[in-house]
């Protein structure tokens, strides 16, 4: 019996030393949230926030979680592989709406991949991530700029999502505007009985109601434009399933 | 009064091997389902694969006089590769490994088509074919990632059926070992990860 317990535990042990093996080819999830990482230190800090600060925009606006990782090598797997994998393990995106972007730079490989989140690959399709490889990324990553092309990327890779995926604020934002003509109707209709309403009391109460809801749209929008302030506030859980294109320099 | 207790004791026995086996029943089932729609991801990849490559050659064909050689095998082999279906119910592991073996081949001479077309210039400042080729890579790519997801799905069901008392149980409600998919050859690298 005691021998049974020993080869249980012999065997606990070799199956969790050989699933932590692999987990450490993964770095862990930046701790504070951080949207752009550069594990090889090929950017100054200065270039790390403004490039953060242009992904974390993008983030407030849209929802899509676009993450910077830059390494030194992808050892023995395929760059887009490990992309995909290192996104699943951090889980970069929104659950539910899987709207993940990572981009992945190997230094010394000199390879770079865009993989992206299930719920993105019908807007940025393989072909899509591949021209903005070629186009943004090559020409300025083989001059050793390597910020101006993730910068241009990034940029693109907005324009890009944007036909498809909608972010929540902008959702809500348009919403008075589809509504308008029923907002109108509704208008008038409440002007009509208050005018049948109030014949025998003339200069009533129209004003301060209009008024009111004029007043209610003003606070609207200040609400959305508040929503920009604060940092990164962690990946979601979004998954990856292969999709994006890779390219080298 | 003392006559019941034998009985009572086997009739314990029996319901609680019925619980049992009817628990591993259950777990055999989820299991199989996981593996099946494990399966269907990979074969939704294949299959895009396919309809890629179709493109891929009317593309390729339209360029000036390439390599007849390179492109009948492509043709050849993505012919080969279509014959062998396989069926969700039925994947032992002979019929995996067939699949495997002529997807193998397509995927040679895939990568030997897009060796070569690095020679044709026209092809490579051609958009739809670069595309086509981006498109390609990351089908490559989720086969790739599906291929992974259905052999854990499949490692978790064998390993049901097959750990004791499971593998009576099992071979009573016909539930058989599935094949998996093995690494590519090469696929194993000396180089290390750096962050």
């Amino acid at each position: 019996m005691k021998a049974l317990q020993f080869l249980t535990l012999f065997f606990i042990c070799c199956f969790s030393i050989t699933t932590h093996a692999a987990d450490s080819d993964f770095p862990n999830p930046p701790n504070p949230p951080r949207l752009v990482n550069d594990f090889s230190s090929i950017l100054s800090d200065a270039e790390m926030q403004l490039l953060e600060d242009s992904v974390e925009a993008i983030e407030k606006r849209t929802s899509n979680q676009i993450t910077i990782v830059i390494i030194k090598s992808t050892g023995p797997y395929e760059i887009a592989d490990y992309a995909t994998q290192l996104g699943n393990k951090w889980g970069v995106g929104v659950k539910g709406r899987e709207n993940g972007i990572l981009l992945l730079v190997a230094i010394e490989d000199r390879k770079i991949t865009i993989a992206t989140g299930r719920g993105l690959e019908g807007a940025l399709t393989d072909a899509m991530c591949g021209r903005i490889i070629r186009n943004e990324i090559k020409p300025a990553f083989k001059q050793g700029q390597y910020l101006d092309g993730l910068l241009q990327a990034v940029s693109a890779l907005d324009l890009a999502t944007r036909g498809e995926y909608k972010g929540i604020d902008k959702r809500e934002a348009e919403k008075p505007r589809g509504f308008s003509i029923g907002l109108i109707l509704f208008i008038l209709l409440i002007i009509f009985i208050l005018s049948k309403g109030n014949n025998n009391n003339r200069g009533g109460g129209i004003t301060p109601f209009l008024g009111g809801m004029l007043l209610g749209g003003g606070f609207g929008g200040g609400s959305n434009n508040n929503s920009d302030s604060g940092g990164f506030g962690g990946f979601g859980g979004g998954s990856f399933g292969g999709g994006g294109a890779s390219g080298s320099w | 009064m003392k006559k019941f207790i034998p009985v009572g004791i086997l009739l314990l026995i029996l319901f609680m091997g019925g619980c049992y086996s009817c628990n591993t029943q259950r777990s055999l089932v989820n299991k199989d389902e996981a593996v099946k729609s494990a399966w269907a991801n990979v074969q939704t990849q294949y299959q895009r694969r396919a309809d890629l490559i179709d493109n891929l050659v009317a593309t390729v064909k339209g360029a000036a006089n390439f390599e007849k050689e390179t492109l009948t095998a492509v043709i050849e082999a993505r012919a080969s590769a279509s014959k062998i279906t396989m069926n969700a119910n039925d994947l032992t592991p002979e019929k995996l490994q067939q699949f495997q073996a002529s997807q193998g081949q397509l995927s040679q001479a895939l990568g030997r088509l897009m060796v070569v077309s690095e020679q044709y210039p026209e092809l490579k400042a051609n958009q739809n074919f670069l595309a086509l080729q981006d498109e390609i890579a990351g089908t490559e790519n989720r086969i790739a990632f599906s291929r992974t997801s259905f052999n854990d799905a499949v490692q978790a069901y064998n390993i049901t059926v097959r750990t004791f008392p499971n593998n009576i149980l099992s071979g009573m409600f016909g539930f058989q070992t599935k094949g998996m998919f093995e690494a590519e050859a090469g696929a194993q690298k000396a180089p290390k990860v750096q962050f």
